[in-house]
């Protein structure tokens, strides 16, 4: 193993890290493999994060407008990052109209340090179509293109553009940041707003409060349906993951896309410093799905470490306060345990190491 | 009068006068011409009249005939627009081609295109604007856009179709902002007749690599389509009708220094036939003016003194080139395709903004709407009505009144149900 | 100038015809210009297409209301459609049919122009013969040609050979040929005096 990278200056607490590697090819489980803290600097360089380097490109730098605890902004600096690693430096980013669009480009000011476009709301897909087709004219095929939108500008609006690049398979990796709102223009709803959930245009008043069930798009297995070479959802509650996914994303030309969930605290109703532990919730009650996929195909799946009721996850967010005061609805909590249950019987999420069902094998 | 055609003995084939002009269809016409430019990206959408320009596009690359394109099937007109903003902002040569709706189907990204002036040429082929569904020609889809801050240029021929696309890659590429060219749909895109296209050698001394004021470049990353507040938006309008008022200067130039390299008058701000000593003067844009030199130079038999001024240059409006145009006529009359509802022509309307420190009469001639036919006799007989000062100030030509009468009786006498 | 109207249904290649005949026109040293009367495309429905030639540049676009020839590619046409408005006085006609005009109810139209200016040919059977497929209307141009000599077989077969692929130009050229034939054996039987010589434009 390579000495890992030293800053001048410090030294390397050279006897802890023997009595830590006590055998050859001991397996290590660390979960915060993904940080600064004791697994990162251990393992093998290729296993350690982007955000960890000090290499890191910094696509989106400081100084951007986003809210407390965004989501949106955590996700794309690992996505981007990550992007630029796997691209060496090479990358054009187009973005739709959006929260992110918004909060990094405040003329004069702008927080991106890659080569950056905005241009409408519903034609991200189809912007970053024409810029890789003009770097192939221009014989510069080794800079790659990611295009970026909220789901707003991407479910809905901008799907007629998606589905058209993945039809035509554009060289382009696409990333949904999936707040699952209107959240820039004050929280509408939007194709991604999961049931009961109140937006302003899903108020939680009357007999039906908040989003209605039975609408909604699954713009993931969507991606799928089309057959394109990747496709994989991911969360800011595991940015290793993240970082790992937009990586097996870059090794491959083609469309892809990745579906990143990134809690809006102001849209949701969260406390500023929840956004990673409610985005944890949403993939350990099976609500969200963590799941890789190519040519149609699912490929791999991430198993939920601890699982837990999906009212666990419901009830730290006040857009679903109407699930629980003034009474418990429980007919629609078990609705969404249902949705739950369904996404991890289909993508098989409570198994064991042996991959069999762990609540079986329990039993 | 008429002269005689030779039957006897008829000349061969091959043997041709004019040995670079060839009789082909307009839409392959203006195909050739853009290809003569040298696209790097067309990206196009299918809608009646402009298909067969994209059709003979796409044939072009799949041959190898067009070299170093890559032409895109989109899943409609604002997917085409925007692909062509990916590719022009990332520094390629970029075209596309539309007609009516589509062109309203892509109108934010007209907008985006010209807000970010990029230089994107992109062929008009003029067809009503429904509804009713119409897929005939008229100008109403240029005048829905007119003032979007694309350059709108219009052909009068098949010809000047192909000089036109010329002459906008270069006004584009130069100041930096977007060219639309307009081809009356049917009329000159589906007609046969002779044209003249230029050498590649020709063209690429003409129009040189495309040369981006700013790109896409990891090597020097730029932000582009920032979110731009009160505080600065008023001058970066100010800054592109600038630009604007500068394009009025040079599409003159351009068009002499076109003359100068292929020995043809095209182009330009306007032109004018037959104006010397003329008290009445038409002006019109696009296809109708071949017929209107025609009705001029019988009319001109009778002794009428008449004159044209075709007009090539609609956004931004040449005012003062209009103005010194129509200076000495006593009236003028606007033939125009295209209607504004409740209000009358958007094209009088500017001509008479032209005219405003005058006390010249503008006559509005409301004609062709959704591909009517103009015949010759009619637009005679109109101008005759001018000259003889029995012209109201608007009119529609050649309408059906039985047809509208019939329908305006039924509607007054229409009740709600009690 | 003469003008041509061709009228007949979508899928019998009337806007080709006028195309080929402004391209042959062309290479004949004349001016041309042709243009359908613009419609969705649809098989079966009636179409009418469009030929200027002249000596001089053509200018106007408006539609030819005042044809000096008129082409019908379908008779069935003949008593649905005012084909022949505007015909000039010393107009041509060719009907693409193996009826006499007389049969086809043309005799008002025979009476009003010169001997020789209302022919019929059958120009499907003819290119069923020599293309094998019932399209007529390169037949009908040879037949137009030998009609009226505003243009020549020889300039119309380099219009086809530029428009289809070698074999099939050839076909067709051998059915431009045979109408071509046709209509000059029927003028060769008629008495001297009917046929027109000049034709004044």
């Amino acid at each position: 193993m390579d000495a890992p990278h030293i800053k001048a200056g410090q030294t390397m607490n050279v006897e802890a890290k023997e009595t830590m590697n006590v055998e050859a090819g001991q397996k290590i489980k660390f979960y915060q493999t993904g940080t600064l803290t004791v697994g990162n600097r251990l393992l093998d360089e290729d296993l350690r994060t982007v955000q960890a380097s000090e290499e890191r490109s910094n696509a989106i730098t400081s100084g951007h407008r986003a809210c407390q605890g965004c989501g949106e902004a955590l996700g794309a600096r690992y996505a981007l990052d990550a992007a630029m690693r796997a691209a060496n430096g090479k990358i054009i980013a187009v973005n739709a109209t959006g929260c992110l669009e918004v909060f990094s480009t405040p003329y004069p000011e702008t927080s991106w340090t890659l080569p950056w476009l905005h241009s409408l709301f519903g034609n991200a897909a189809s912007v970053a179509s024409g810029v890789a087709a003009a770097l192939r004219r221009l014989g510069k095929a080794d800079i790659r293109v990611v295009a970026q939108g909220g789901d707003g500008g991407t479910t809905d609006i901008g799907f007629a553009c998606l589905s058209g690049m993945f039809e035509r398979n554009d060289d382009v990796l696409y990333l949904c940041y999936d707040n699952q709102g209107y959240m820039n223009t004050g929280v509408q709803r939007s194709s991604a707003t999961p049931p009961t959930a109140r937006t302003a245009t899903t108020p939680a008043v009357g007999t039906a409060p908040g989003n209605i069930f039975g609408t909604g798009k699954d713009v993931p297995r969507i991606a799928m349906a089309h057959g394109i070479p990747y496709v994989a959802t991911a969360s800011v509650a595991d940015l290793h993951d993240l970082e790992r996914k937009v990586t097996n994303a870059m090794q491959v030309r083609g469309a892809r896309y990745i579906h990143i969930l990134v809690p809006c605290p102001l849209g949701w109703g969260t406390v500023t410093n929840a956004t990673i532990r409610v985005a944890r919730l949403a993939t350990e009650s099976g609500l969200f799905p963590l799941f890789e996929a190519e040519h149609g195909e699912i490929v791999a799946s991430s198993p939920i470490r601890r699982a837990v009721p999906v009212e666990d996850y419901l009830k730290i967010q006040s857009r679903f306060a109407h699930l629980f005061r003034p009474t418990r609805d429980d007919a629609h909590l078990a609705a969404l345990q249902a949705i739950a249950d369904k996404n991890i019987q289909r993508y098989n999420l409570l198994r064991n190491d042996h991959g069999n069902d762990a609540r079986k094998e329990a039993a | 009068m008429k002269t005689p055609i030779q039957l006897t003995p008829p000349k061969g084939p091959v043997e041709l006068t004019l040995p670079k002009a060839r009789q082909i269809e307009g839409s392959r016409a203006i195909a050739e011409a853009v290809g003569l430019c040298r696209p790097q990206v067309i990206c196009a959408y299918p809608i009646t009249p402009q298909t067969h320009i994209v059709e003979e596009l796409s044939a072009m690359v799949k041959t190898g005939e067009l070299m170093d394109c890559e032409f895109i099937n989109v899943e409609s007109e604002f997917a085409a627009l925007s692909v062509a903003i990916g590719a022009s902002a990332a520094g390629a040569r970029a075209y596309t081609a539309t007609s009516s709706q589509g062109l309203l189907y892509m109108a934010e990204a007209v907008y985006n295109a010209s807000g970010m002036q990029l230089p994107i040429v992109m062929t008009l082929g003029n067809r009503a604007i429904g509804a009713p569904i119409n897929i005939w020609n008229d100008h109403s889809d240029a005048m829905a856009l007119r003032d979007a801050g694309w350059v709108l240029l219009f052909a009068e021929t098949n010809q000047e179709a192909i000089d036109l696309h010329l002459q906008a890659f270069r006004l584009a590429e130069e100041l930096s902002t977007p060219v639309m060219v307009c081809v009356d749909g049917f009329i000159l895109t589906h007609a046969y007749e002779e044209v003249e296209l230029p050498t590649p050698e020709a063209v690429d001394r003409w129009l040189p690599k495309f040369q981006p004021r700013q790109v896409l470049d990891p090597a020097e990353p730029i932000t582009m389509g920032a979110l731009v507040g009160p505080e600065s938006f008023s001058e970066v309008r100010y800054l592109a009708h600038r630009k604007q008022l500068r394009a009025l200067e040079r599409i003159p130039e351009l068009s002499a220094e076109f003359n100068a390299t292929f020995g043809r008058n095209s182009g330009g701000i306007l032109r004018t036939y037959k104006t010397e000593g003329a008290e009445t003067i038409v002006l019109a844009m696009g296809s109708i003016n071949g017929t209107i030199e025609d009705a001029i130079d019988e009319l001109r038999r009778n002794g009428h003194a008449i004159g044209a001024v075709i007009l090539t240059t609609f956004r931004p409006f040449p005012y003062a080139s209009v103005a010194a145009a129509l200076k000495n006529a006593s009236q003028a009359i606007v033939v125009e395709k295209s209607l504004t509802a409740g209000m009358g022509g958007p094209l009088a309307a500017d001509v008479t903004l032209a005219l405003a420190n005058t006390s010249t009469p503008v006559y509005s001639v409301i004609a062709g709407l959704g591909g009517r036919p103009i015949p010759q006799a009619s637009l005679e007989s109109i101008f005759e009505r001018a000259r003889d000062r029995e012209l109201p100030e608007t009119t529609f030509l050649d309408l059906h009144w039985d047809a509208v009468n019939q329908a305006i009786t039924k509607e007054l006498s229409w009740t709600p149900h009690t | 100038m003469f003008q041509v109207r061709i009228h007949g249904r979508g899928g019998q290649g009337v806007v080709t015809a006028a195309e080929l005949l402004s391209m042959t026109a062309f290479t004949e040293g004349l001016h041309a210009q042709a243009f359908p009367s613009f419609g969705s495309e649809r098989m079966g429905a009636p179409v009418a297409a469009f030929c200027r030639i002249s000596n001089t540049p053509i200018r106007t676009r408006e539609p030819i209301a005042d044809p000096d020839g008129v082409i019908v590619q379908d008779p069935t046409l003949i008593h649905l459609f005012d084909l022949f408005g505007g015909l000039s006085k010393e107009g041509f006609v060719l009907v693409n049919s193996s009826r006499t005009p007389e049969s086809l109810g043309l005799s008002a139209i025979l009476e009003k122009l010169p001997t020789g200016h209302v022919r019929t040919i059958p120009a499907t059977e003819i290119a069923r013969e020599k293309i094998g497929r019932p399209i007529p209307n390169i037949a009908m141009l040879g037949g137009f040609a030998a009609m009226t000599g505003i243009i020549t077989l020889k300039a119309l077969a380099w219009a086809i050979h530029t428009k289809f692929p070698k074999a099939l130009a050839e076909k067709n050229i051998e059915a431009a040929q045979a109408a071509f034939a046709a209509v000059q054996h029927a003028i060769a039987g008629e008495p001297i005096a009917a046929r027109g010589e000049e034709l004044m434009v």
